[in-house]
């Protein structure tokens, strides 16, 4: 199939110093799997060079090879055309080498301040002078538009904060070569946008930045050149100007693949889920973060919740879920008020969540792969007979779940989740709650992060258990999948509802305009 | 070897019981000594034995009483004290089995192996429980109480606790009098598990206090358990220096309460008498390697094991699954001091211990010395049973560099602190014997 693509290994070879950094015929091995097979990616000074290639591909361990994380077994690397020696994260650091990491190296009780500067901290007779920092980390967050509250915990901040925070120690420390792992994953288009405007910004100072992702339309618009991965080996390096999504999405999965999700008009039938006068008290601030929000979600249609993060989605879905306390309310399953009712109680009344944060959440990452698919159903009579695990039919559901579902790992059901890529973890949460083929499900950003393959695969399944009857509650951030996945979206801005759209008569553009608050509807006699 | 056999045929089939036992054990040993946690273990006992040793060399060289030979005593004792037979005429150590030593490191591997099973348990929670001394001493008093109070018409020493209570004269103790004097008596297998149980429920209390704290309060267990355990120290003597249970027969010394035997309560021995004659070894240790296997099981087997684990591993994961965080802290924390009050229980109830009850000063250090036994055990509850006899083996071998050379027994526990040491750095090593068949996922 490789024989139509553009190969960019060992070329130019007159023209060196063009190079920044070259990563040329990287070999990286792990106990039964060739990580990085032959591998070269080389990033001309001031461009932007997305790498492309879905999870497991290879990208992260690669720039773990860049960033000294790992010794390749082969290959070797320059910088400004001469070899270099990467043998730990503070060689990479002497070389001006920066990485915002796709799981945030944070310190949870440490402020923002505090993590910017941490290990660059300027004193002054050994004492902390935070002084200077400040101001210059606020110039930069003025500058790129990153909005960030210095003296809040990282602990207290969303997860588009956090990523933000992230960005702005890469810029603190005046690193030329900038990789982001998926930055985008978290942020709102808005924010989206302006990072892109800044990523141009920074190349055209002369910055280069390696760009890892799986979204396509951002490679599009940013990117100059891709270089794509698939299961360990290079496929190639492409001028994004001479490309298009459906090539770069063959190269990266190795078939077509479904850019958009294909559905029939949803046929709602009964209320399952409704939602009457909803607060929710915020955790970080002394107010309400969910103010008096009403909905309803029908079977068979897909109901979105889209908003920029923080808004009070995530308060919102932890009331609803049980995970956090209702203020005031009434929250109604199925004719079932379980307003109050204890998590386990709400799973029983038919109740399957996808959880946002599929780390803290959503698995215990240092079981096997197993004992997580039976997370919210080991106490059922099939799993355990008096008390007792019956661990040939959790093997065997497992095995069931993971052959159904695609869920890819080292060891199949003995595999430790933590070793697992993101899209797969995610997979296999996917897999555990739609099976409980319970008449809710409740899915926060069930895609964010994942590549294309993955998204389709999930958008996929969703709109199955639509079809089959079953209520969907949507939370995303990403306005692509709003308009492509939901029968109705509804806005959220500032902890209300302030429309309620129709997807099919609803531009992008509108959409945005609620999302920043800058329309509403006519709804607070409601509320 | 061990005795003639000829005389019992009880002992014989015990011998093959426990032959039996010990093949399975060895099983249960090789099976998990291939895991890294075992031989990073394995090294932490080695090296600290090495440690042991080399102090010993050097002290030996450095003392004008010892020399080097008397070095070479020392080191042959750390080593293989639990097989010492004494000296022979000639003055030089001679080795071979010996019954007496084994059933008591058996007997004193007991308690060991309940507190060590106590820190194990609530480590899986994610929980630290330094609270075992406390629960030891509760399960010790609620014990001692119930086996010494509950008449069971047998004990030699009934008639002298009773004419104490009469003169002690307080109306607790007149009222159990009461009861005394009318024909109400207990069978002593009847007392012996109520005083088990007790015990069990004692410690239980006294775990599930700081478990309560640090569910509904989200205060620091570790903090709690200090406090408990002083808590419980000063209570325990209270209580006893109130009670008319101090040895007043056998005053030869001071500040001690009666065995269980003077009121006829004691644990069977099972035999293990017969075979390891002259040792304090009691069927209590049987109970203690039951309780193990009854952890593992539970912790590995079971929905409820799944769950504590679950908590200990994500707490906000377990949450997520529906299931109740805050109550399976407090039950694991009620767990631990089960165990650890069993472990005092099974020790006093083995009959030939008395308890010193002035305790308010003190802690009982079998209590703290859960920790490296769970430690050692990198948690495992089989692993404890072995970790608990190997920490007993050191007690003993200490004993007897003490009764056999200059040395005094102290060095054991330079041993045991160097074991300990190193035992904390076990993650350490194991990660050392991880890094080269290290398995890495890609993201």
């Amino acid at each position: 199939m490789g024989n139509n693509m553009p190969v960019a290994v060992a070329e130019q070879t007159d023209a060196m110093q063009e190079y920044v950094i070259e990563m040329l015929h990287i070999t990286k091995e792990f106990p039964g799997i060739r990580a990085n097979d032959d591998i070269t990616l080389q990033l001309r000074r001031g461009e932007i060079h997305a790498l492309l290639g879905e999870n497991g591909a290879g990208k992260s361990t690669l720039m773990s090879v860049l960033f000294g994380l790992y010794q390749p077994e082969a290959g070797e690397i320059r910088k400004d055309g001469r070899t270099v020696q990467i043998r730990n994260p503070n060689d990479a650091t002497a070389l001006n080498i920066g990485m915002v990491h796709q799981h945030f190296k944070l310190i949870e009780v440490y402020t923002v301040l505090d993590n910017i500067i941490l290990g660059a901290e300027d004193t002054k007779f050994g004492f902390l002078s935070k002084k200077k920092a400040r101001r210059k980390v606020q110039e930069l967050s003025e500058r790129y538009g990153l909005k960030v509250d210095l003296d809040a915990k990282i602990e207290d901040i969303t997860v588009g904060m956090q990523q933000r925070v992230e960005i702005l120690k890469m810029l603190y420390r005046d690193n030329d070569i900038l990789i982001f792992d998926e930055p985008t994953a978290v942020l709102t288009p808005q924010e989206i946008d302006e990072l892109m405007k800044i990523m141009k910004g920074l190349a055209a100072e002369g910055k280069s930045i390696l760009f890892i992702t799986h979204k396509l339309a951002e490679i599009l618009a940013v990117a100059d050149r891709c270089t794509v991965l698939r299961k360990g080996k290079g496929i190639g390096t492409v001028n994004i100007a001479d490309t298009n999504a459906q090539e770069l999405s063959r190269m990266m999965v190795g078939r077509d693949v479904q850019l958009v999700v294909e559905k029939t008009p949803a046929q709602p039938g009964e209320v399952v889920l409704e939602v009457d006068n909803l607060h929710v008290r915020s955790k970080l601030y002394h107010r309400d973060a969910v103010k008096g929000v009403n909905f309803s979600v029908r079977a068979g249609e897909i109901v979105c919740i889209a908003g920029i993060d923080g808004n009070g989605q995530t308060e919102l879905i932890h009331g609803l879920t049980g995970l956090e306390k209702i203020s005031r309310g009434r929250v109604t399953l199925q004719g079932t008020n379980i307003t109050g009712a204890s998590i386990r109680k709400r799973s029983k009344a038919g109740m399957s969540h996808i959880p946002e944060d599929r780390h803290k959440h959503g698995l215990i990452l240092d079981n096997t792969l197993e004992q997580n698919m039976v997370l919210q159903r080991y106490y059922e009579e099939r799993f355990q007979k008096c008390g007792f695990i019956r661990f040939d039919a959790v093997r065997e559901y497992a095995e069931s779940l993971i052959e159904q579902y695609d869920v890819r790992s080292g060891q199949g059901p003995v595999t430790i989740t933590r070793s697992m890529s993101g899209g797969n973890q995610q997979k296999a949460i996917i897999a555990r709650e739609i099976d409980r083929d319970l008449p809710l499900i409740v899915a926060v950003q069930p895609t964010r992060g994942l590549d294309v393959g993955a998204i389709e695969y999930i958008h996929g399944q969703l709109v199955k258990q639509r079809d089959a009857g079953k209520a969907v509650l949507l939370v995303s951030l990403e306005l692509d999948e709003v308009m492509n996945l939901s029968d109705r979206i509804l806005v959220m801005y500032e902890g209300e509802i302030v429309g309620e759209l129709d997807p099919k008569q609803t531009t992008v553009e509108e959409l945005g305009l609620y999302m920043a608050g800058a329309k509403r509807q006519g709804k607070e006699a409601e509320a | 070897m061990s005795s003639n056999g000829n005389k019992f045929d009880f002992a014989g089939a015990m011998k093959t019981v426990l032959a039996a036992c010990g093949k399975a054990l060895g099983w249960t040993w090789r099976k998990i000594c291939g895991a890294k946690a075992v031989q990073a273990s394995l090294i932490s006992i080695l090296i600290g034995m090495v440690a042991g040793s080399i102090i010993i060399f050097f002290s030996g060289l450095s003392s004008e009483t010892l020399g080097i030979k008397a070095a070479w005593e020392g080191i042959q004792l750390v080593f293989a004290g639990l097989f010492s037979t004494g000296r022979d005429s000639a003055g030089t150590l001679t080795f071979g089995f010996n019954p007496q030593l084994m059933g008591n490191m058996l007997f004193r591997a007991m308690p060991l192996i309940m507190t060590g099973l106590s820190v194990a348990l609530s480590q899986k929670t994610g929980l630290f429980n330094i609270g075992a001394p406390g629960q030891y001493l509760m399960g010790t008093a609620a014990t001692l109480l119930i086996a010494l109070y509950l008449p069971t018409g047998t004990g030699e020493a009934l008639q002298n606790v009773a004419g104490e209570w009469i003169t002690h004269g307080d109306t607790v103790s007149a009222a159990v009098y009461g009861a005394v004097n009318t024909p109400l008596v207990f069978p002593a297998w009847l007392v012996w598990t109520l005083a088990l149980l007790g015990g069990m429920l004692a410690g239980a209390l006294w775990g599930a206090i700081p478990g309560m704290l640090k569910a509904w309060l989200n205060i620091n267990e570790v903090l709690a358990c200090i406090m408990t355990n002083w808590i419980a120290a000063n209570l325990v003597t209270w209580v006893f220096d109130v009670s008319a249970l101090k040895n007043a027969v056998e005053n030869t010394k001071m500040g001690y309460i009666y065995k269980t035997t003077f009121n006829g309560v004691q644990t069977s021995k099972l035999g293990l008498d017969q075979l390891l004659p002259g040792s304090q070894v009691s069927g209590g240790i049987m109970i203690a390697i039951i309780f193990a296997i009854v952890v593992y099981i539970l912790l590995n087997r079971t929905t409820f094991g799944y769950e504590l684990k679950a908590c200990g591993s994500n707490r906000f994961a377990a949450r997520y699954a529906g299931i109740q965080d805050k109550r399976s802290i407090i039950v694991s924390m009620a767990m631990a001091g089960a165990l650890a009050g069993a472990g005092a229980a099974l020790y006093y109830l083995a009959g030939n211990t008395e308890f010193y009850w002035e305790t308010s000063q003190s802690l009982p250090a079998v209590g703290f010395n859960g920790i490296p036994v769970a430690l050692l055990a990198a948690n495992h509850p089989i692993g404890v049973i072995f970790a608990g006899l190997f920490m007993s083996m050191l007690e003993i071998c200490g004993q007897k560099l003490k009764d056999l050379t200059a040395f005094n027994e102290y060095i054991t526990d330079v041993i045991i602190a160097a074991i300990v040491y190193l035992s904390a750095f076990s993650m350490l090593i194991r990660m050392l014997l991880n890094r080269k068949s290290k398995k890495e996922g890609l993201k």
